[in-house]
């Protein structure tokens, strides 16, 4: 479904953007319908960079990306969101602070849905809540302070599952939030793939993309070192990269080694 | 160093009442422990923090008693609380990161909040500690903006350490960060302990797998309480609070998959701590709650060293 092709980006940086830094270095990957793809590495590593690019918040300077076969930046952009979107680390950035939480659902029916009937309208946005496991009585009418990091970020995936996209772009959703909440959002977005969606996981915690995801992708400074299917990746990881990443996972039953 | 704390209640003012964050609990540190503090977000870990160091004007002391090596720390009281602010007691609050000063270069950062402590640079001193957590020492004519997260948690370590304080609250320094960051920080609190820049430390996050990475004792809260308090490798392996219980099974450990194994998280959401329910605090989502759950349960020594608040335990 998503295909990236010797992707690279290159910014320019220094005082007068006289130096360049290669931050995603000719990448190459598919997802498919109803697969995760984990996408992950150390902070700098490119992913989020990755992540942008797929949903045109920026755009390459080589390399292609297709979606369905199509060239993403040929497409309409207003269709594309209908069918790709993105949820990031931070819940609470992605809201305004002075208005209620529940105003990005109406957002989206006022550029996506102007014509739809108002109860229809409020029926879909029940069950995009009930997807979410979310009490529509306790979220709705309220301001993002008075809701924790986990129901925000679930109403965001609420909102992205309103437009029935396709695909969803994931980046560090489950960082800031906590153990218990972070399984439920998890176990939703295994959940949402068996119907068919496809996402890119993008994580710096190796045990949350072995929990969802098919395959995995391992990205240093900007290069692919590692991919594959999941299992192999973690169980007999070839690049020396991916076995430090792993040793660093905290695990409860044992402890770092030299700590 | 010996940090006493004794049914300590905080609560926050708000318009629509007191926001019951810390609502008597009691626990104490001991010279050299560090103690790791978790639970979910909101059950009151950056208040008892916050607390034990600088109250903020919403914060209200109600009631309980912090000691330090048998001394009252006037906790209540802004102004009587600046002899051991940063000498004694010292923080990394949450966030802390984020919150550096864009326009200061950090070295400047560093003199103007030392000078605001009567305290002048030592700058031999600064580079040893600069030296020993691997910054390079013109990080000092940089500002925040240029350093990475892991660098910019790193000077943060640094400055808060400088006067070598007994006590030490990191508060989720690790959160923003990415594993291997997340470990080498952990190292470098282990070193700082090691190398006496401070004596006893309260290990705030809400990962229970990297708490135990580093902590002697874990103490686990639940909205505004205290649920269970052992050594870190009791909680690990023989957590007796149901909450805790769960809080572990909901952990995606290495190795576990949901096509093979599914994990599942904690229904329902902690209460309100504007008019929490009587009684225990978990009873709404625990399996195993019966009718006695509508009193309070005390903390109890079930083992030595190991206290739980459950009737069950
Ligand atoms: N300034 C404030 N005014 C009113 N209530 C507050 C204020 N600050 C915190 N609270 C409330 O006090 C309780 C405890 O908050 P606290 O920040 O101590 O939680 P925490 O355990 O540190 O959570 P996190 O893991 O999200 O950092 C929460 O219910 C919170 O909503
Ligand atoms: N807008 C930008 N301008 C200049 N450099 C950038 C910009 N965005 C990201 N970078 C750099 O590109 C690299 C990759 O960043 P990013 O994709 O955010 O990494 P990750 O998400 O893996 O942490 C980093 O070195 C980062 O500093
Ligand atoms: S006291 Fe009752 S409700 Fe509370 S944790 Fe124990 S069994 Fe559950
Ligand atoms: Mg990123
Ligand atoms: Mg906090």
């Amino acid at each position: 479904m998503l295909k990236l092709q010797e992707v690279s980006k290159v910014f320019r940086v220094g005082a007068f953007g006289g130096k360049t830094m290669t931050a995603v270095d000719e990448v190459s990957f598919e997802v498919a319908r109803g697969e995760v793809v984990s996408l992950i590495g150390e902070s700098g590593s490119g992913k989020s960079t990755i992540g942008k690019m797929v949903l045109r918040l920026m755009s390459a300077q080589a390399g292609t990306i297709t979606f369905d076969g199509d060239d993403i930046t040929k497409l309409d952009k207003r269709a594309y969101y209908r069918k790709v979107q993105g949820v990031f680390q931070d819940p609470f950035s992605s809201y305004n602070p002075i208005f209620k939480a529940d105003r990005v659902f109406s957002m989206i029916k006022e550029v996506y849905f102007p014509k739809e009937d108002d109860r229809v309208w409020r029926d879909k946005v029940a069950s995009a809540l009930n997807d979410v496991r979310l009490d529509a009585g306790a979220v709705t009418n309220k301001f993002p302070h008075q809701l924790s990091g986990g129901q925000l970020q679930r109403l965001l995936i609420a909102r992205a599952l309103l437009l029935d996209i396709d695909f969803l772009v994931a980046d560090e959703i489950t960082s800031m939030l906590d153990a218990s909440t972070r399984i439920d959002v998890l176990n939703l977005l295994a959940d949402l793939k068996l119907r068919g969606l496809g996402v890119l996981f993008i994580t710096h915690d190796l045990a949350l993309g072995n929990y969802i995801s098919e395959r995995t992708v391992v990205l240093h400074q900007g290069r692919i070192v590692e991919y594959g299917p999941t299992e192999k990746v973690f169980e007999t990881p070839e690049h020396a990269y991916t076995r430090k990443l792993l040793a660093s996972v905290p695990q409860l039953h044992r402890k770092w080694e030299g700590v | 160093m010996t940090l006493s704390v004794q049914d300590l209640r905080v609560y926050y003012r708000t318009l629509r009442g007191e926001v019951k964050a810390l609502d008597g609990v009691s626990f104490d540190v001991a010279d050299g422990e560090i103690l790791g503090l978790a639970g979910e977000s909101g059950c009151g870990k950056t208040t008892l923090g916050k607390a034990l160091i600088r109250m903020d004007g919403r914060m209200k002391h109600v009631s309980g008693r912090v000691e330090l090596d048998g001394e009252n720390l006037p906790i209540g009281d802004t102004v009587k609380m600046n002899p051991f602010r940063f000498t004694e007691v010292s923080i990394i609050p949450q966030y802390s990161m984020s919150a550096m000063n864009p326009t200061r270069k950090i070295g400047r950062m560093v003199r103007e909040l030392l000078d605001s402590r009567g305290v002048t640079v030592d700058l031999a001193e600064l580079h040893r500690r600069l030296d020993l957590v691997e910054l390079s020492r013109d990080v000092l004519t940089k500002y925040p903006l240029e350093l990475s997260g892991g660098m910019k948690q790193r000077m943060v370590m640094v400055i808060s350490t400088l006067l070598n304080p007994s006590l030490l609250i990191a508060d989720e320094i690790t959160s923003a960060l990415d594993v291997s960051t997340q470990k080498a920080v952990v190292t470098t609190l282990k070193g700082f302990r090691e190398l006496g820049f401070v004596k006893s430390m309260i290990f705030i996050t809400h990962d229970i797998s990297l708490t135990n990475q580093l902590a002697d004792t874990i103490m686990v809260m639940y909205a505004g309480k205290l649920a269970e308090k052992a050594p870190a490798d009791s909680i690990v392996n023989r957590a007796k609070h149901p909450y805790t219980q769960l809080l572990i099974s909901s952990l995606p450990e290495v190795g576990v998959r949901y096509a093979d194994k599914k994990l599942t998280g904690i229904p329902g959401n902690p209460p309100s701590l504007l008019n929490p329910p009587v009684g225990c605090r978990f009873q709404d989502r625990c399996p195993l709650a019966f009718d006695k759950c509508r009193e309070e349960p005390p903390a109890v020594e079930v083992e030595k060293d190991h206290f739980v608040a459950c009737w069950k335990a």
